[in-house]
């Protein structure tokens, strides 16, 4: 697996996720600067890793979604090439209108940094084969505007269709408010395109990949990634 | 000329801000504030002196760029 990893102005987290790709795959990720146009030949999966891209200046991700490599990310997308965005890369892909919705402000208005349990609500795609159907992990979270909003019609699609991705569960693997600390509609975390070649959520998988770095929850989304 | 582009929530988007806003109020001894709501406010100036065109054009800026329609509601005005 050929992976680009996109780097905008305020990125930081492009080193986990080189680690986390290479550690799955074998092979290092391109780091790709935002004014490129091209992707690297024979690119397979395109990441927008997190980070705070342009400041977060206007909207987070809104800046960032605009910049001159997204027209290689789109075309890339439209050839159903694989795209990843985790965090900031989530924001950064709603703003760009490649997946639906948008991320408010957490509903405490607090940054939230800490783990939280993920349930995988759909195996069987390319980000998710190495988990089973309904399966928890631990994942970091650390994000101020991580507050998933769609209207009730996109949200119904999203239901209808399986495009829910991860939702934030408790420690019995239940959809809990108490569970849901950024106050996401539905307690999503993240979600996919519909031909299930885009995926974009808020918590950090990468960073859980080695057990130096306290566990290995993580590795399965890069796993399936690498046989994808 | 001068333009002033309103973006706030929508209806029925929570606003965090705007409730956090309303119980500090509240603390402060401001009795009767029923609902706040926050948005922002951008100020273009424009080398376009058509007001129609102008406004046009800022239009199509706050729907491209400005807001995010999904969340936000936006107005155009002269500033």
């Amino acid at each position: 697996m050929r992976a680009a990893i996109i780097l905008f102005p305020g990125t930081n987290r492009e080193r986990d996720m080189a680690i986390a790709l290479e550690r799955a795959s074998g092979r290092k990720p391109a780091l790709v600067f935002h004014r490129e146009t091209e992707l690297p030949t024979g690119t397979d999966l395109v990441v927008l890793p997190g980070g705070f891209s342009y400041g977060d200046y206007l909207r987070s991700g809104a800046m960032a979604a605009h910049s001159p490599i997204m027209a290689a990310v789109r075309a890339h997308a439209a050839r159903g090439g694989l795209v990843l965005g985790v965090c900031n890369g989530f924001q950064t892909l709603i703003e760009a209108g490649l997946l639906p919705g948008g991320l408010l402000k957490n509903a405490t208005l607090r940054f939230l940094s800490m783990d939280c349990i993920l349930r995988v609500e759909r195996s069987g795609t390319a980000f998710t084969n190495h988990w089973q159907q309904g399966a928890t992990f631990r994942a970091p979270m650390a994000h101020g505007d991580g507050n998933y909003f769609a209207d009730d019609a996109t949200l119904d699609r999203l239901e209808g269709e399986n495009l829910i991705a991860f939702r934030y569960v408790d420690e019995h693997a239940q959809p809990t408010s108490a569970a849901n600390r950024n106050g996401s509609a539905r307690n999503i975390a993240g979600i996919f395109s519909p031909d299930l070649r885009i995926c974009g959520l808020m918590p950090h998988p990468e960073d859980l990949v080695d057990p130096l770095m306290g566990g290995v929850d993580g590795l399965p989304m890069f796993e399936s990634l690498a046989a994808a | 000329m001068k333009l002033r582009v309103t973006i706030m929530p929508k209806p029925g988007v929570l606003d965090p801000q705007g409730k956090a806003i309303a119980q500090a109020l509240a603390t402060l001894g401001f009795a009767g504030v029923t609902d706040v709501r926050a948005g922002k406010t951008i100020l273009l100036d424009l080398a376009e002196t058509d007001p129609a065109k102008a406004e046009a054009a800022a239009r199509e800026m706050a729907q491209k760029l400005l807001a995010n329609t999904v969340i936000e509601s936006f107005s155009v005005e002269p500033a």
